[in-house]
Parts: structure tokens; sequence; C-alpha cells
């Protein structure tokens, strides 16, 4: 359960584009990727989180993912203002993400 | 500390740090993981020497939360480097790459204010795993020529990493163990705290003792039970995880109403019990959904999934058990009870 909530996500991977630079298997905080010898692998797609670390350290955009915070504290602010997308709200001072 | 880069374009700014963690910085922790004045945890952004580095010294980046970057300076104990710490609004790493904070942008106007290229040789920067969200390696590479390497998601795992510079598979793994789950329930009761007190207090003028402890009870059991019981709540989210809390700590108080009234009518036990089960659990659930937020584990996709599915579960339940509460209370005044 700790290591995947929910069954589905966004997490979408072309292996034609993998250039093979390993960086997504590093920098996955779930293990979801790994590096074989030439290209990555996607290997825990369920265990997903979208936190969005390997589609930005993707040099040639072989992953896409849907990332933003899995907070439903956030979400349901953005929604009562009428935002589209939920965020942390930093700047300001929410109770939540210290 | 002021940053005098200005006055000395040739002389780059240091400030010195150390690994050891004095009773200050324990209290500073303490005030942080309370909720006390969050945003005052911060250190001066900028370039830290620890040890006695030389030009050949490693450089770690990190936020300018105190918590991050004392976790970072107690992990190098005997290491001689520099820390480099970002202009993070003194958020922690993972939630300020998450909101763009700690991101390439900074890492790269950083680097340049703090005329990094003049005091280290090398060009490799290790930043934590975490901050990878809001960091492209490839991106930095090419704006400062700095290569970056993602060190282990804890920094205390940094001395071991040092020796290869390849982290293992469990370095390169969140985890969200009791402990840390157990740090995080002091700053959810100080987010409530006040709310908790007013409605206790409405409560209890409403339907006496029993029915304020039932509240405290679920709201408690959402704050408290819920992040301890997180892993062994037999049910796939936290909506239901929450609900099936608030349901078993109600148990108590719908006994208590059911056997504990001899004289009083049926149809009001019933609706007291309703009121236990019903509402209250709602509770424990919004609050259970809530603490998505603070896992390490929530995809944004699945919560909304989730708000969708169970928000409007809660407002019924949260609805028809108050709208049972008010009609017991009112026919007990007006001489039904």
């Amino acid at each position: 359960m700790m290591k995947s909530a929910y069954i589905s996500n966004t997490l979408r991977y072309n292996p034609d584009l993998c250039s093979g630079c390993g960086m997504c298997s590093v920098v996955c905080p779930h293990l979801v990727f790994v590096q074989n010898e030439r290209l990555a692998q996607l290997i825990r797609p369920k265990a997903c989180m979208e936190c969005g670390a390997c589609q930005r350290n993707c040099p040639t955009n072989a992953i896409i993912v849907e990332s933003g915070v899995g907070c439903a504290y956030a979400q349901m602010l953005a929604a009562l203002k009428g935002k589209k997308e939920a965020t942390c709200d930093i700047e300001k001072d929410s109770p939540c993400c210290s | 500390m002021i940053l005098h880069k200005d006055n000395s374009p040739s002389q780059p700014f240091i400030q010195q740090t150390s690994s050891s963690i004095t009773l200050k910085n324990r209290w500073d922790h303490f005030l942080a993981r309370i909720g006390y004045k969050r945003k005052w945890h911060r250190v001066n952004p900028g370039l830290y020497s620890i040890g006695h580095p030389s030009s050949e010294s490693p450089v770690f980046v990190t936020a300018n939360y105190t918590l991050s970057f004392d976790a970072l300076r107690s992990s190098l104990r005997n290491i001689d480097g520099y820390i480099l710490a970002l202009d993070t609004k003194g958020i922690n790493v993972w939630c300020s790459a998450g909101a763009e904070i700690f991101s390439t942008e900074e890492l790269v106007n950083r680097i340049n204010a703090v005329s990094l290229h003049e005091v280290v040789s090398h060009r490799t920067l290790i930043l934590p795993q975490l901050s990878a969200s809001g960091v492209a390696a490839h991106e930095v590479k090419k704006k400062s020529g700095f290569k970056v390497e993602y060190g282990p998601v804890r920094a205390k795992n940094l001395p071991e990493y040092l020796l290869t510079h390849q982290a293992t598979q469990e370095m390169r793994q969140v985890r969200f163990s009791l402990r840390d789950r157990l740090v995080l329930i002091p700053v959810e009761i100080t987010n409530t705290l006040l709310l908790l007190l007013i409605t206790t207090v409405i409560f209890f003028a409403a339907g006496g003792f029993l029915l304020s402890a039932g509240w405290v009870a679920a709201v408690l059991a959402g704050l408290v039970l819920f992040p301890i019981l997180l892993p062994w709540i037999p049910s796939p989210n936290f909506s239901t995880k929450g609900f099936i809390l608030g349901g078993a700590v109600a148990l108590p108080f719908v006994l208590a109403v059911l056997i504990g009234k001899p004289g009083a009518p049926v149809w009001q036990k019933i609706a007291w019990a309703a009121v236990y089960l019903t509402a209250f659990p709602s509770v424990t659930g919004f609050i259970a959904l809530n603490f998505t937020g603070s896992t390490t584990f929530t995809s944004r996709s699945g919560v909304r999934r989730e708000i969708f599915t169970y928000i409007p579960v809660m407002a019924w339940m949260f609805g028809g058990g108050m709208l049972c509460l008010v009609i017991t209370i009112l026919l007990r005044l007006f001489g039904a009870g």
C-alpha cells in the first residue's frame, strides 16, 4: 500500500525516444524505472506518484507525466478559489508543505 | 549576516558552518515541527564552507530551510566541502522543488551570485535526489557549465555515497516510516487546534459531554491515529481508511447511547447512534484525505479521483448526521423526549 496508493496514473514512456542516459532511474524516488544496457525500462508504473522528476530530467522528452501536487488540501483550495492548477501556495502562509 | 558580494567582486563571500547541531538548532527544529512560525526556519541563501575545503572539494546544494540545511551539514562530519543554500523561501527540498522554487533558474542564478566558478576548480554539483522535480540536470549543465549529480534521497547516506558516487536502490527510494509519519502529527494538530476547540464547545453546548467527546475522538482519530495506522488500515484509499477508523472510534459512543440511557426512547437512541456513525466518521475521512499532501507516494491524478468520488459521500454523511442531530435536539427541547 505504501508503494502505490492508486492503481492508475498519467505516466507515459516512449522507449523509441530514449537516449539511454539513465537519469530517470536515478531521480525516481519509487524505483519506477531501471536502466538496462541501452534503454530505460519502465518496471513499476503503478508506483508512480507523478512528481515529474523523470520528465524534467529527460533530455529527449521520452517521458510524459501530468505532474503536480498529490495533495487533497491544495486541490480543494484551488477548486474553491476557481484556480485551474493546485499549488502549495508557498508564498502565502498556507498551513501545509513546510 | 549580510551578503557583501557587491563590495568585493574578486573575493566570493563564503559563510562558515559546521556539522555540529547545537541546542539552539534543536530548539529551532522543535519549533518547526510543531508548526511555530513556519516561515522563520531559514538560513541565508548563499555559499557556506564546512571543514577546510579546497578548490577540489565537493559542492552540496540544498534548500534554505533549517531542517534541510541542518540535515545536510550534520551528515558531513569530517568531510570538507561547500554547501550552496538556494533561496527556497524556507521550504524543504522536495516541496520547494515541486513548487519550482528549488529550480534550474534559482540554481543557475545562485551559482553566479556566489561566483562558484572562482571558488572551485571542478564543475560538479551534488544535489539531493528529491530536488529533481524542480531541476533539469541537462539544462543546468547548458546554462552554467556545472554537471548535476543527484545524490541520495537522505543526506545521512552522503558519506557512503561519496565513496563511489553511486547510490544504492535503497538510498534512491523514499520511505514513509512510522517515525516519518509521527513527526508530522504535531503540526497537523497545531493547524487544527483552534477549529477543534471552537467546534468542541459547540457540540458540548448542543449535546453535552458524550457528544463533544465523540467529536474530539473522531478528529483526533484523523489527526493522530490515522498517520500512525495508515499502512495497516485495510482499504485502498485515504477516505475509506478514514471512514473505517472514524467508525471504529465511534463504536464506544454508539454503545454508550444504546445501552447507557435506559429511559430514552428507541428512536432517540438510533438518532444519536446515527450521528456518531455518519457525521463524525465523515470528518475523520476528510482529515485522512487531507493527509495525502503529507505523504511520499500519492499522485495528483489519484488524489483528484479520490476527491471527486468521496467528497460528495462525506458531504452526505455529514449533512445527514447533522440533520439527525438537530432534529433530535429540537424534539427533545419541545417536549418529545
